[in-house]
């Protein structure tokens, strides 16, 4: 597994904020913001071996990557979507719901595809055989959902709170507490695997896997929203992230036909 | 002309998939698009090395391709494994020497052009997917018209082209490497969606 790295956190911070300072003089000189996490991006250690140092060759896609699995469901039992009744007794920790929807890159819903969600338990540990934190596995709660999204491109899951945890990039680095996501639109080329994080938590400035992403409005596109009209009384606390995905192409080519 | 694109509507970042995702994306019998005793069953076969030519012990790939006639299926339940239905997509995580195994079938041309999988690779230190395609070795002809290579540097063309490495147990094999940096670096595709 993973070295352990015995960088300091400042010294972590010095690079970030030497690439950040970089980013924003591109944009400052006319450049797009960047809307993506670089592949590239030194203070993650583990992206330094892992990323390729080609640019991308940038082609059309054809039919196969312009469709999508067709998801079902008979995929996916309705009671995934909540990770509190997956066990005989309630998780601890906050409980809460974290609703939203999918669109495209033109604002239309993303229907009856596939979200998939994964996250550590109220202690900051998953349940996964690799993770070493001696932080306690709680037996009610794996972390584990799934939802297709409705006709509005809508999903909602009930779960628990995350907790940070420690991990090895350098000395004394903390995930801020966060929930993996991973999506699927009606086109290959809008897959989509991402992290969605909570408001106000005092790790992402320290956080290489967060600050990849050179812009600061690119991150906070990856923070739900408290929303207390969602928060049910005496039950749980609600949260709103909505997901954006690219394209569809296929879509603007259809679009584009009747202008031929 | 195409209408300005909305800006309210800009692309939620990617984040890596990180290294715990063992047990929430793999499912079962999701390497197999086909079951093996399928009688046009193929292995695609290969492992993920990083640019110190190490293998990578925590990434997951997925595929997604045409039937063997060239359709793309529309059959909803893609991650259903009922023995008779394609569905055209796999998932796979890979072992701890970076190897990952698919039993599918070979895909057939769709609209005339070269057959090829689309394969997407994820891995912790990864912070974006990325998107590749597994052409296959005897479509020569085919590949010399094809649109994608065709924008690959000649050089680089033989790195989208699986290896045909024999019939273990009477299923032919293809070896499909995929090599995130270094010398003989996987060409990666961008789609411009
Ligand atoms: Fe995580």
């Amino acid at each position: 597994m993973t070295m352990k790295d015995h960088t300091s956190q400042s010294e972590i911070n010095d690079e970030m904020r030497a690439i950040e300072a970089e980013a924003r003089a591109r944009v400052d000189d006319g450049g797009a913001p960047e809307l993506h996490p670089r592949r590239n991006y030194p203070p993650y250690r583990s992206s330094i071996l892992r990323h390729p140092t080609h640019e991308l060759v940038r082609v059309d896609p054809e039919e196969v990557e312009l469709f999508s699995p067709a998801f079902g469901h008979t995929d996916v039992n309705v009671l995934e979507s909540d990770l509190t009744i997956q066990h005989r007794g309630e998780p601890l920790g906050e409980r809460m719901t974290v609703s939203g929807r999918v669109l495209d890159g033109e604002g239309r819903p993303v229907r009856r595809q596939l979200i998939e969600i994964w996250q550590a338990n109220a202690g900051g540990r998953y349940v996964h055989k690799r993770d070493q934190h001696p932080a306690p596995l709680d037996p009610n709660f794996t972390g584990v959902g799934r939802v297709i999204t409705g006709e509005n491109g809508e999903y909602s899951f009930t779960t628990i709170k995350p907790g940070p945890y420690p991990w090895r990039n350098h000395l004394n680095a903390w995930r801020p507490a966060h929930i993996h996501f991973s999506l699927f639109g009606t086109a290959f080329t809008q897959r989509l695997i991402t992290q969605m994080y909570f408001p106000g938590d005092p790790l992402f400035a320290l956080d290489p896997i967060y600050q990849s992403i050179t812009d600061p409005a690119a991150r906070a596109r990856l923070v739900g929203t408290y929303d207390h009209d969602l928060s049910v009384p005496e039950w749980s606390l609600g949260y709103n992230w909505d997901i954006v995905l690219t394209g569809p192409k296929a879509t603007w080519m259809e679009s584009e036909e009747a202008h031929d | 002309m195409t209408e300005p694109k909305p800006t309210e509507f800009i692309q939620t970042p990617s984040q890596t998939v990180g290294p715990f995702y063992g047990f929430a994306l793999p499912y079962e019998r999701g390497p197999e698009l086909v079951p093996g005793r399928h009688p046009h069953a193929i292995r695609l076969h290969g492992t993920v090395t990083d640019g110190a030519g190490d293998p990578v012990p925590d990434a997951i790939l997925e595929l997604w391709q045409a039937d063997e006639t060239g359709a793309i299926s529309r059959e909803q339940g893609a991650l259903d494994r009922d023995g008779f239905t394609f569905t055209g997509f796999g998932r796979a995580a890979v072992d701890q020497a970076g190897h990952f195994t698919f039993t599918t079938v070979k895909p057939g041309s769709v609209g005339g052009g070269a057959p090829y999988i689309v394969v997407t690779v994820f891995a912790r230190g990864l912070i974006h997917h990325l998107f590749t395609r597994a052409y296959f070795p005897e479509d020569a002809e085919a590949h010399r018209r094809d649109a994608v290579l065709g924008a690959v540097p000649p050089a680089r063309r033989a790195t989208l082209v699986c290896v045909a490495d024999g019939h273990p147990g009477g299923t032919p094999s293809y070896r499909f490497d995929v090599r995130l940096q270094g010398a003989d670096e996987t060409v990666f595709l961008d789609f411009d969606a």
